[in-house]
């Protein structure tokens, strides 16, 4: 259980994080939606102590974790692993490499400072990217693969840091509709076949509907929602948005389903 | 209506373009002024003095002219034999300059390379390590690498060592700064990534950082290589072996032809080690990053 207890976070004036209080049990896809800048990354990067919380306590299954530092703070990054929209490879590495890059925590540094990986660690390493049939692009170079690629050999990666959560910060926002789905079939698979927690932030709401066992909607840092899919109403949506699911929509086929990170989908703000 | 409004944008535009360029043409005067004002200081200073000047270039000449070797059209092979009548120990000894540079140049490298990320703003652990690092890196190359091998040749003694050592800290000086700048320029994101993974600093540079910098870490590394030759000679005047101190020795007992001899052999050397570094850094920059097919 992850429990998050009046969480706050102030950029300056902007309150990015607001207060939220919420409780995720073991095993659940959780989505979050919300326009852009509501604060949903803010959220996962503080939930990953990327960001230091103003006020407020995360804890884990009983630990207060919000005020870890050093080696303890290590280990509960390697606890909680990260997705990025941006899939945040290492280009000129191979994909195997990056994908060993999850274990550094689990090891030595000075082996790892001179890539000494042992062979359990590689075979692991070639037995995830198989999961998401990568095994045969191990050697190739991170930046010659597509980005609906990418983001599985970044899966892979996390999956290498044997985490109890996955926080997915906008995954697919990159990545034309095809690819997107491919990976998020690769984290509900991570989710149902490995029992991981994953927190996903999302900016369609179909996929969240399609994808999520719950749903939470943020608006300028606050949760306004908390439910199951079927509980997300058009009135409640509008809440959410500050738009109807029509206007939304149009929106987002203005701004059409990018497959550059310049061209993303947004919901406008 | 919309016709006056236009003209009176173009009337305020024509004011600015006029005023923009009354205030550039000042401060070009201002410029000039300054430029010849300071031209003067330095040429009174520096006793510039066009008479001394032209007195002196005969002499110049002449001392050229002693130092050209006699090769006659009727036997060019045996006089240029007899020019280069101690091309062994010369060519040793130039190995020996060649090899005191590329020493010092790989030392100064690897000194630069351990400092380089404490040196990047963006990366340094902490604000006392990138102030030590930027410090150190400035202050081992605004020192002239002459000050210190005066310094090594009184600690150590005479010898190739000392050159190597002052080149080598000058070097990791000039090298570091650029090293840092290029890791300033770093792609954040995988940073970020091995960070959230839970790896400590030195890992998240080895993996997230080096493989990004390293071809340019080796491009500037190689871009200096043969001025580290040229420095390794002149280091030799002041006792660092070498080819530069048989250099001095010839030139203090004037034996002329020797003189050309020897500057020709440093010649034609740093231009070869010039041209193959300047090979190596171009298949260096073609090999750089293929393109993402996405
Ligand atoms: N590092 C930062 N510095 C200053 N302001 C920030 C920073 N990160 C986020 N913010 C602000 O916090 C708010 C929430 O941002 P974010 O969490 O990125 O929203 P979302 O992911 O929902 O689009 C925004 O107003 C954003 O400008
Ligand atoms: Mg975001």
């Amino acid at each position: 259980m992850l429990e998050i207890i009046g969480l706050t976070r102030r950029f300056g004036t902007v309150t990015a994080v607001d207060a939220v209080t919420l409780a995720i049990p073991h095993g659940q896809m959780m989505g979050i939606i919300g326009r852009s800048g509501a604060g949903k990354s803010t959220l996962l990067r503080l939930i990953n102590r990327l960001v230091e919380p103003s006020e407020g306590r995360i804890v884990f299954e009983g630990r207060d974790v919000s005020a870890l530092r050093g080696r303890a703070l290590r280990d509960w990054r390697t606890d909680c692993a990260m997705i990025f929209q941006q899939f945040n490879l290492v280009q000129r590495l191979d994909v195997l490499t990056n994908v060993l890059v999850g274990r550094l925590n689990h090891r030595g540094t000075l082996t790892s400072l001179l890539k000494l990986f042992t062979a359990e660690e590689r075979a692991a390493a070639i037995r995830t990217l198989d999961r998401f049939d990568l095994a045969e692009a191990a050697l190739q170079r991170a930046d010659t693969l597509s980005g609906g690629q990418q983001q599985r050999v970044a899966i892979a990666r996390a999956l290498m840091q044997e985490p109890r959560l996955i926080l997915a910060d906008e995954p697919i926002a990159s990545l034309d509709p095809r690819n997107g789905k491919v990976v998020m079939d690769a984290l509900r698979r991570i989710n149902r076949e490995d029992g991981l927690t994953v927190l996903c932030n999302l900016h369609t709401l179909d996929t969240a509907r399609q994808y999520c066992d719950r749903i939470v909607g943020m608006r300028a840092g606050r949760v306004v929602f908390d439910g199951i899919p079927a509980q997300l109403t058009a009135p409640i949506v509008r809440d959410i948005y500050g738009m109807g699911e029509e206007d939304l929509d149009r929106a987002e086929t203005v701004t059409g389903t990018g497959l550059e990170a310049a061209s993303r989908p947004r919901i406008a703000a | 209506m919309a016709a006056i409004a236009g003209d009176a944008a173009v009337a305020r535009f024509e004011e600015r373009h006029r005023a923009l360029r009354r205030r550039k043409a000042l401060t070009t005067a201002i410029g000039t002024v300054l430029f010849a004002a300071a031209f003067l200081a330095s040429a009174i200073v520096g006793e510039l003095d066009p008479a001394r000047l032209a007195a002196g270039v005969p002499n110049i000449l002449d001392y050229v002219h002693r130092t050209l070797p006699a090769i006659s059209a009727r036997q060019p092979l045996t006089d240029i034999g007899e020019w280069y009548w101690a091309i062994d120990v010369w060519l040793l000894l130039m190995l020996d300059t060649v090899l005191m540079g590329l020493v010092g140049t790989l030392a100064g490298a690897g000194v630069a390379l351990l400092f380089c990320f404490h040196a990047a703003a963006n990366l340094a652990p902490n604000r006392w390590s990138f102030w030590v690092a930027r410090r150190g890196f400035e202050f081992a190359r605004t020192v002239p690498e002459l000050v210190f091998v005066l310094i090594f040749v009184f600690a150590f003694g005479p010898g190739p060592f000392a050159g190597v050592v002052a080149i080598a800290i000058h070097y990791a000086g000039a090298l570091g700064k650029l090293f840092a700048e290029v890791n300033e320029n770093a792609d954040p994101r995988p940073i970020e990534a091995l960070a959230a993974a839970g790896a400590g600093w030195s890992e998240t540079m080895r993996f997230a950082v080096l493989p990004q910098v390293l071809p340019n870490f080796l491009s500037y590394g190689l871009l200096r290589f043969e001025i580290n030759v040229r420095a390794a000679s002149v280091l030799g005047i002041v006792g660092a072996g070498g080819i530069g101190e048989e250099l001095y020795l010839v030139v203090r007992r004037f034996i002329y032809p020797d003189i050309s001899a020897i500057v020709l052999l440093i010649l034609v050397t740093v231009a070869l080690i010039d041209m193959g570094c300047e090979r190596l850094r171009h298949s260096l920059i073609e090999a750089g990053p293929a393109r993402a097919t996405r």
